[in-house]
């Protein structure tokens, strides 16, 4: 059983006129096993929660604390924060010219596992994920993200997911950009992922369509920098019935 | 501005105020191109291995086929008519690359070189010329492509940290013929190579591709001419390199000449330059002159830019250490060309060069 447990956390960032705060004040614990939803307006911080608990470079925190069963998240490098269990599944995936999908895989995989996978057994690896995520085999000869439609990125972001198998995979608008198909397929591979590891997902979303498949345990309204409202299932039902406003306005 | 047509290679000994010396620190050439080198007939451009069927290598009088105006190479042909003739028959597809090279030589000596390589028609053939070791070497190599043939050269500058290699690589190219040249320069202390191509009949056509490492001290320098004066030719030019460390210095120059007769041109240059360390020097010049409209595209674009914050943050969110990210991006940067040369042998040694210098800059 593992913890992630966020705590006061303040995150600003610098622009021309000055550091702008996002986050303020955000506190949240998920443990192994659970699905919280983090639901909430456009620009109310959300994607700046997922980015800061990775450790992107442009954020700054200003207060605040993130533990991993207790060991400080943010004092590790971003490839240390991985290594410790934690996996962001990116809105916008970044291409990586020249680099092969099957040569990043296996770069992550002996980065993450300390030592190189056995080729054999690594090459079925790949294939299964490939296969239960509906992906050409050819995929895995192109170049990282290069190219790739918006469906075929989250693909690949939710394979990583089941190939890596962090302890905790923030997901961050996975379902953005995604047909009804596309949504169904990548949802099926995370809810296979979270069987098969038993991590901690934190939903990052703006609509409630992929809690129709992806069950969250947990709903946190997020709005303004912060969590304003928390509640079950049913409060994503109450916030498809009648939207932001209420949070948005007060 | 200059007319390319002026930017043409002096003739006397360069002062480094013409357009085409003014890149190029002269103090560090040796003396190869104001007379003061002693020069030496080496001949040293070797086989390595049996020749192939069809192809023969002499050493014998050379006629030059061009006029240039590089002071170095018009030194080189009043020291000597002496050199080496790679000839590759008309009518033969050579299946196996011809292998080629040069070693130490000497640094109190210049090898004056001249070197032509000849194809036949209707023939193919991949010619890789390994230049390891330290030296001096001022070089004149010419390369006729004969109607219809398609010659692929592979020119590796892989060489030891003082060598000072100044050449310049003038494809001649014939009707409905392909050539492609890919130049990898990853060693040395000054080198300046000049692959220049001639268009001279319609529907020839020619691949410029390069890639560069330069670390700390070192000046690279690669300056392309492709002269389109006969109608339906095409050209592609495409070259990157990286820098780190401080003086390290590359010039990229690429000059595409468009005459009035040049109908139906189709060309593209492109450049990119991977900065990576303060205190490194990366100059970039598209040039492109247009003589008619009649064209089928004219294009060229040049960009020089640091490591993507993004690419690094993105591979390292899956526990990728910033080594291991910025030696991944690296490859992949270079990967496009390099995979080019299509022999695993060679990409490989290629791509661990690399790797190796990346990781000294990193120091």
């Amino acid at each position: 059983m593992s913890t992630l447990e966020i705590r006061g956390l303040k995150v600003s960032v610098e622009t021309e006129q000055g550091a702008i705060e996002i986050l303020k004040g955000v506190d949240l614990t998920i443990k192994s096993g659970e699905t919280h939803a983090i639901m909430g307006p456009n620009g109310s911080g959300k994607s700046t929660l997922a980015y800061s608990i990775a450790g992107h470079p442009k954020y700054t925190i200003t207060g605040g604390t993130v533990t991993l069963d207790g060991a400080d998240v943010l004092e590790m490098t971003v490839d240390e924060r991985a290594k410790a269990g934690l996996f962001l599944a990116m809105q916008y995936p970044v291409e990586v010219p020249g680099v092969s999908v099957s040569n990043f895989l296996r770069t992550a995989a002996t980065a993450l596992r300390g030592e190189a996978p056995k080729l054999r057994e690594w090459v079925g690896e790949v294939k299964a994920a490939m296969e239960t995520l509906k992906m050409d085999p050819s995929f895995a000869q192109r170049n990282v993200n290069e190219g790739f439609s918006g469906g075929e990125k989250k693909r690949h972001e939710i394979m990583q997911l089941e190939l890596l198998k962090p302890k905790f995979a923030i997901l961050d608008e996975t379902d953005s950009g995604l047909d009804v198909d596309a949504l169904r397929v990548v949802s099926e591979g995370v809810v296979r992922a979270k069987e098969a590891n038993n991590h901690g997902i934190l939903l990052i979303t703006h609509y409630t369509r992929i809690l129709k498949y992806i069950k969250p345990d947990f709903v946190h309204v997020f709005a303004n920098g912060r969590i304003v409202e928390e509640g079950g299932p049913e409060l994503a039902d109450k916030l498809e019935a009648n939207g932001y406003a209420e949070y948005v306005s007060a | 501005m200059t007319t390319l047509q002026s930017n043409i290679l002096e003739k006397h000994t360069p002062s480094g105020r013409e357009e085409a010396w003014r890149f190029t620190p002269l103090k560090r050439l040796g003396g190869m191109h104001d007379g003061t080198a002693t020069p030496v007939l080496r001949n040293s451009l070797m086989a390595k291995g049996e020749l192939p069927a069809g192809v023969s290598l002499t050493r014998t009088t050379i006629t030059a086929v061009t006029e240039t105006d590089d002071a170095i190479v018009n030194r080189i042909r009043e020291f000597t008519d002496q050199g080496t003739i790679l000839e590759i028959a008309s009518n033969t597809e050579v299946a196996s690359p011809i292998f080629l090279g040069r070693a130490t030589g000497a640094l109190d000596t210049a090898e004056f070189a001249r070197v032509l390589i000849k194809v036949g028609t209707h023939t193919k053939a991949t010619v890789i010329i390994e230049n390891t070791g330290d030296t001096h070497l001022a070089e004149d190599l010419e390369i006729a492509v004969g109607p219809g043939s398609n010659l692929t050269l592979i020119s590796l500058q892989e060489w030891g940290a003082q060598t000072v290699h100044a050449g310049r690589h003038h494809a001649i190219v014939d009707r409905d013929a392909t050539f492609k040249s890919i130049v990898v320069t990853v060693g040395g202390n000054l080198v300046r190579l000049l692959p220049t191509v001639d268009f001279i009949a319609p529907g020839a056509s020619c691949d410029l591709s390069g890639v560069y490492f330069a670390t700390a001290g070192q000046f690279f320098e690669h300056r392309m001419f492709v002269d389109h004066k006969v109608p339906n030719a095409k050209s592609r030019v495409n070259y990157k390199g990286a820098l780190a460390g401080d003086k390290a210095h590359t010039v990229w120059i690429g000059d595409v000449f468009i005459r009035a007769a040049a109908e139906g041109t189709d060309t593209y240059e492109l450049n990119r330059n991977l900065l990576l360390s303060d205190g490194a020097r990366a100059d970039s010049v598209p040039n492109l002159e247009i003589e008619t409209g009649e064209i089928v595209g004219a294009g060229h674009a040049s960009t020089t830019g640091r490591f993507d914050d993004e690419q690094l943050f993105y591979l390292m969110s899956r526990g990728i250490n910033m080594e291991d990210a910025r030696r991944l991006v690296v490859r992949g940067f270079f990967n496009e060309i390099v995979s080019e040369i299509g022999i695993d042998e060679i990409q490989n040694r290629i791509m661990t060069r690399i790797d190796n210098e990346l990781a000294k800059a990193g120091k």
